[in-house]
């Protein structure tokens, strides 16, 4: 049996984990009155959140090669807003469209990866290229709010329920209430499944991570790190079309403002999850916990009921301080064990 | 292709911007060789390695490997380790946050049949790898967790392991000590006898007697020649390298060494230490003395000129700087009293690589001067050209970035960087680590100069006969701890082993 390593980057983890736990256990104790208990609660941030669990899970594989990618938010209303018009106006199949919208992230990831991998310019100036092209592209498909009503299928998969066998509790009526969650939630989960396996049992998965750990270093072991860059642009965008389809299937319209500062959910909630800016440690399932405990404050805050939504914000930010305080104090220990 | 020949590289030809890298030059390695590849900084030692494993391209020229016909080209690293060239460079070049184990294998790691990375397998071949060749290592811990010689080790075995024709070794003692040189020894004595060739590229003349069958000598890009170890006695390689004749050396022992107690103190540390790098010492410091720290890698030499400078904060005891208690709480503290520190990390705590020779030059000053007061720019130039011209650095013009620079002489900007700063104390922590040996001689020469004008100095290296030559005392370290002193007639190369291996105080 190996034994478990508690290295400075698994003590992140944890303590995320843990402030996961606390917190929510905390809104179980101060809450309790207003459904703050029910296992649907819970569900219900994944079920809000599910597009950015995929779309973190995407910002992390590009974070950990030191690299960002700040266009997933706009990138997703033009998925929505391309999905709804799609539908409505062009009277195209939704099936159709979804694969429609998953080539054009890999188109667009392809690109964006390839400025920054061969071309070498900075991720961030590429990806906010990236980022007023989607926009405006949203805008060009349709300047108008476009609601999704007459695609059944699209409809369908968007209402449909999953119930869960456990977690139930009656309501004042006196009814059952079966937990359930929705397909986009079993799509998100898979993806993290899919991504934490990924890095860390293939190739492209240890490239990632050695290009992040020392670029220099990954070209000289052979490694072709111009590959991987590209490789994980395109991951993230291709990552994105999938959440933001997860996303329409939640909002079931298009909007030119749709998702708009998606991306730095994205990325406090990777940081939140233990991920270095700087590339080279990290970890999807803490992004994962950290989307949790994103969408846990906002839960938190609209339980509360008085509080204006923005102090959601305002959290986020003391625990986005909190983390990166943490980091570096790991970071400060490690060095001086070592010397 | 002659027979037994491994490697046969034919007027290789490269240019860099202003500069002729190289020019016509001729490398030939037998099987089962290991030829030393000499010659100063900025000889083009490390270019021609770079041209051979595809990093850099070379302009005319034709390279051709044992059972390849024709000339190859290499396109990258990757494509030279495919052919058979592996190469260990001068700095550690693995992944500080993947494990030992993905460091020897990635690239090339052993696969399940559904194609994923066989991690299982993977740390058992490394964990066999590091058996063979004697390392005490747990494959699965981060490359980070273990001490650069480790590193090093680490980076050699990963390129052995490459079944490989020909394996490069660019300078990779300099951060090893003695134990683990003689291990890396072994190491390339039963690669020798298994038919591969070896590039050795050092700075240690001792360990090319030591150890090598052959020497081909650069200089200033240009092939001098190839010799048998035999012909080319060491003085005669020194001739070679620096082109000129040469007594070993012998020339600079300094006039003004000896007893300077009587000056005035300008350190005096009392009990000062830092948890789990430095036990509680006590130092004191004459005016123009020159102190040699000695102990093995890894005794805490860094440690305590860190703690002085106020690198790492000191958790006890106190500091007398001139006679007067001062509290150092970081290194502005330390450079405002007139200190300054030459680190031995030069790649990732000393050059800034993007700004040009000047800057660099000028950057402690400006510092020290507050960031809102700069530096006019014609002092800046007057400044920079003085020591480019005083420490004789190679450079294509002072607006020249660093990182263009060899690094020898990138190593002589830094220390015009302090210099700069007319410090009344200087740490220089292996200032002559990598650089060949004209350099290294010009830098002692220097110290000796700074220490005659009244500057103070700590100087650490791991050759003691370079410290014989400058010190006037020794201070000796192990296991993080200060064991003694030694000076006047001690200080002898038996003296400091007696004092460094613990018999004698």
């Amino acid at each position: 049996m190996k034994k478990l390593k508690l290295s400075g980057n698994n003590i992140l983890l944890a303590i995320t984990v843990a402030l996961f736990v606390i917190m929510y256990l905390g809104g179980c104790i101060v809450y309790a009155d207003k459904g703050f208990t029910h296992f649907q609660t819970f569900l219900n941030v994944l079920i809000n959140n599910a597009g950015l669990i995929a779309v973190a899970a995407g910002m992390t594989c590009v974070m950990l090669t030191g690299g960002i990618d700040i266009s997933v938010g706009s990138l997703i209303a033009m998925d929505c807003m391309f999905l709804a018009v799609g539908m409505e106006t062009w009277g195209m199949k939704s099936p159709v469209l979804m694969i429609m919208v998953l080539v054009i992230g890999v188109v667009f990831g392809l690109v964006q990866g390839f400025c920054v991998a061969y071309l070498e310019i900075q991720p961030f100036i590429v990806t906010m290229a990236g980022m007023f092209f989607a926009r405006g592209m949203t805008a060009v498909i349709c300047k108008d709010q476009v609601s999704i009503v007459s695609d059944k299928l699209f409809t369908a998969i968007s209402n449909a329920k999953i119930s869960i066998p456990f977690g139930g509790y009656e309501n004042k009526k006196g009814i059952y209430q079966v937990p359930f969650i929705r397909p986009t939630v079993i799509v998100a989960l898979l993806v993290v499944v899919l991504v934490y396996l990924m890095l860390k049992y293939t190739k492209f998965g240890r490239s990632i991570y050695a290009v992040g750990g020392n670029q220099v270093s990954a070209t000289l072991m052979g490694l072709n790190v111009k590959k991987t860059k590209l490789l994980t642009y395109t991951l993230s965008s291709f990552l994105t079309s999938i959440g933001g389809i997860c996303y329409c299937l939640n909002t079931m319209c298009g909007t030119t403002t749709q998702a708009s500062g998606l991306e730095m959910d994205a990325i406090s909630s990777s940081v939140i999850g233990g991920t270095l800016l700087t590339g080279g440690v990290g970890n999807v399932l803490g992004s994962l916990v950290g989307v949790l405990i994103n969408g846990t404050i906002s839960t938190l805050v609209k339980t509360n009921g008085k509080l204006v939504s923005s102090w959601a914000n305002i959290i986020t930010a003391i625990l986005l301080c909190f983390f990166i305080l943490l980091q570096a104090v790991f970071a400060k220990i490690k060095e001086s064990k070592k010397a | 292709m002659e027979n037994n020949v491994v490697l046969s590289m034919k007027g290789i030809c490269m240019t860099f911007p202003g500069v002729k890298a190289l020019e016509n030059v001729d490398f030939n390695l037998k099987k089962g060789e290991i030829r030393a590849l000499m010659g100063e900084n900025g000889a083009g030692k490390s270019t021609l390695i770079k041209c051979l494993t595809g990093v850099n391209k070379f302009e005319a020229g034709e390279i051709y490997l044992d059972g390849i016909s024709g000339p190859i080209v290499n396109k990258d690293t990757m494509d030279a380790q495919k052919k058979g060239i592996s190469t260990v460079y001068q700095e550690v070049n693995l992944c500080p946050n993947l494990s030992v184990a993905e460091n020897l294998f990635i690239g090339r790691e052993p696969m399940t049949k559904i194609g994923t990375v066989n991690r299982k397998k993977m740390n058992e071949m490394a964990t066999k790898l590091m058996k063979d060749l004697d390392l005490d290592v747990d494959v699965t811990q981060n490359l980070e967790e273990y001490s650069l010689a480790l590193q090093q080790m680490i980076a050699i075995a990963r390129a052995v392991d490459m079944d490989c024709k020909v394996l490069i070794l660019d300078e990779p003692t300099s951060s090893l000590d003695d134990n683990e040189v003689a291990k890396l020894f072994g190491m390339m004595r039963r690669l020798r006898e298994q038919g591969v060739g070896i590039v050795f590229v050092t700075h240690f003349l001792e360990q090319v007697y030591e150890v090598c069958d052959g020497i081909t000598v650069l200089r200033n890009g240009t092939l001098v020649g190839e010799y048998s170890i035999e012909e080319l006695p060491r003085v005669k390689l020194v001739a070679a390298m620096m082109g000129k004749d040469f007594d070993d050396l012998a020339s600079i022992k300094p006039e003004g060494s000896g007893d300077k107690s009587k000056e005035p103190l300008v350190i005096e540390a009392k009990g000062l230490s830092h948890t789990g790098t430095i036990k509680p010492f006590n130092l004191d410091i004459h005016k123009g003395e020159v102190i040699g720290l000695t102990g093995l890698l890894g005794s805490g030499r860094t440690e305590l000129a860190r703690v002085i400078y106020g690198a790492d904060r000191a958790q006890t005891g106190t500091l007398k700087v001139k006679g007067e208690e001062v509290n150092i709480k970081n290194p502005i503290d330390a450079m405002n009293l007139g200190m300054g520190l030459l680190p031995d990390d030069r790649k990732a705590e000393g050059i800034i690589g993007d700004l040009s020779v000047r800057e660099n030059i000028i950057l402690a000053m400006q510092a020290k001067s507050g960031i809102f007061k700069k530096i006019p720019m014609a002092k800046q130039i007057e400044i920079a050209d003085k020591f480019i011209e005083m420490l004789q650095i190679k450079t294509a013009s002072r607006e020249t970035l660093i990182k263009q620079l060899s690094g020898g002489n990138q190593q002589k900007v830094i220390l015009a960087r302090w210099l700069a700063t007319n410090p009344d104390f200087l740490i220089l922590d292996e200032p002559t680590r990598g650089i060949d040996i004209g350099t290294k001689t010009e830098i002692q020469k220097l110290v000796i100069k700074l220490a005659e004008e009244g500057t103070s100095v700590i100087f650490v290296s791991s050759e003691i006969e370079e410290m014989l030559r400058t010190c006037n005392r020794m201070a000796v370290l192990r296991d993080g701890a200060k064991v003694g002193e030694i000076s006047g007639e001690e200080l002898s190369q038996e003296g400091v082993m007696k004092a460094i291996a613990g018999g004698a105080k």
